[in-house]
């Protein structure tokens, strides 16, 4: 009888290469970003000194008092250091996709339409969450 | 590392204590630092603004050092400790927890990715039932009232802390027929028996069934902020019949991008607040490797106990929290 060999599948190997770079990626501009918030590097958009009377306050709340738009407008208030520290959490959740694109390729070569359906449905389903399209 | 023939057991045991004793400390401390939410909303506003972050990286570090030899994910006891003891709204704690798990898990990927731990064939089908459901879960989280999220998060720590007193684990489950979803999907892999060294092949069963638990799983996670590492595991290895370690590598795959997607509607209606997420995560990602190396002066049994008894307090301080009971 045919010994079973231990082999890992090239889109794995892919998969983990892609997420090693978007993690680290991730990681700097979070650890960057955040004390360039913190110590005052970028000003912010909401004082530092206030937040203790605002973060007990719900996230509807929270927008409300603070008169922050909710979606993706953040993104084009990168000059202010609090708007600035979300950049790392948005590719931190944003690895999977990155990764899954990158897979593609192998599932297309070897002309698995399951797999290729299920990566199409998990980037619709990461990137419908991200744009906000499931409402507030 | 220290060498384990050379060190005596009477100095491990101290060393143990030494950094657990801290932790125990702190967390027994919390109650009576923080416990009145009156008087911690009073001291929230008038402490400096830089304490609370502090406290919780150092909470965090601790929550780390304890959560991965225990097998559980960070989220799981960050969501029901910082959401009992610290003056944040628990919309911020369970967007924190999102990331902190989502963090945690993606840390571990490529490695358990690298070395066959975690199987992406398999992580895939279930991965995406639970981002769907998850998303469900985050939307209704951020529409109920706190305290009924409260009282509903309170019975599920309390539900987590018994099934990890009453699961059973099985290193290689039997699967006599892998069933024909599984074959379609082409989930089987081969796995590498480090102690006999050995490849043993595995397949799965119940493939629908796993389906439609990770459904319910992912809403779960995205409900709460408490990532789903305490199900996924139980879940893949005693339903599905997945070897234990590929069961828990998976898993992490899995949490990866199930919290994701939850972590992405959390940011998008202003949940995630840079000022608790990134100690939060930092916290627990540095408490994480100290943990790593801590099974090898600890008996995981007793990391595991010591998580059971911290879920279970911080699971009824949540519930009489939500109920009024324990303000």
């Amino acid at each position: 009888m045919e010994k079973p060999v231990r082999q890992i599948a090239s889109e794995q190997l892919s998969y983990a290469e892609v997420l090693h770079w978007s993690i680290l990626l991730g990681f700097i501009v979070l650890v960057v970003t955040f004390f360039a918030y913190v110590l005052g590097w970028l000003p912010s958009y909401v004082p530092l000194e206030r937040l203790p009377q605002l973060w007990g306050l719900s996230a509807t709340e929270y927008l409300k008092a603070t008169g922050i738009p909710t979606g993706w407008s953040w993104l084009f208030m990168m000059n202010k250091g609090d708007f600035a520290s979300q950049l790392g959490i948005a590719i931190l959740s944003g690895c999977s996709i990155a990764c899954i694109i990158a897979i593609m390729p192998a599932y297309a070569k070897a002309k698995n339409f399951i797999y290729i359906g299920i990566c199409i449905l998990e980037i619709a389903v990461l990137v419908l969450s991200a744009s906000g399209i499931f409402g507030h | 590392m220290i060498n384990q023939r050379f060190w005596p057991d009477s100095y491990r045991n101290f060393r143990s204590v030494f950094w657990l004793l801290p932790a125990a400390l702190l967390l027994l401390a919390l109650p009576a630092e923080a416990a009145p939410a009156a008087a911690a909303a009073a001291a929230a506003t008038t402490t400096a603004w830089w304490v609370w972050p502090l406290a919780l990286f150092v909470v965090c570090f601790f929550l780390g050092m304890i959560a991965v030899p225990a097998g559980v994910g960070g989220g799981v006891l960050f969501v029901p400790i910082v959401g009992s003891f610290f003056p944040f709204h628990l919309d911020f704690v369970r967007g924190a927890g999102l990331l902190v798990a989502m963090a945690s898990a993606l840390a571990a990927g490529p490695s358990l990715l690298k070395n066959g731990m975690a199987n992406l064939r398999l992580a895939m089908p279930l991965a995406l039932a639970a981002s769907i459901s998850s998303i469900a879960g985050a939307k209704l989280g951020l529409a109920l009232p706190a305290n009924i999220v409260q009282i509903s998060l309170g019975l599920t720590v309390l539900g987590i802390a018994a099934l990890m007193i009453s699961a059973k684990k099985s290193e290689f489950p039997h699967v006599a027929q892998p069933d024909r979803l599984s074959q379609t999907l082409g989930i089987q892999g081969v796995f590498r028996d480090v102690i006999s060294g050995k490849d043993i092949p595995w397949h799965i069963h119940r493939t629908p069934m796993g389906l439609v638990l990770f459904l319910i799983i992912g809403f779960l996670g995205g409900l709460f902020g408490v990532g789903a590492g305490w199900a996924n595991v139980p879940g893949l290895n005693l339903l599905m019949g997945v070897p234990l370690k590929v069961a828990a590598g998976t898993s992490s795959m899995i949490l990866s991008m199930a919290s994701s997607s939850a972590t992405w509607y959390y940011l998008d209606n202003g949940a995630i607040l840079p000022i608790i997420a990134v100690p939060s995560v930092v916290g627990m990602m540095i408490g994480a490797r100290i943990g790593a190396h801590l099974l090898t002066v600890l008996k995981a049994s007793v990391i595991r106990n010591m998580v059971i008894a911290i879920l279970l307090f911080a699971g009824i301080r949540t519930l009489l929290k939500g109920l009024g009971w324990w303000i």
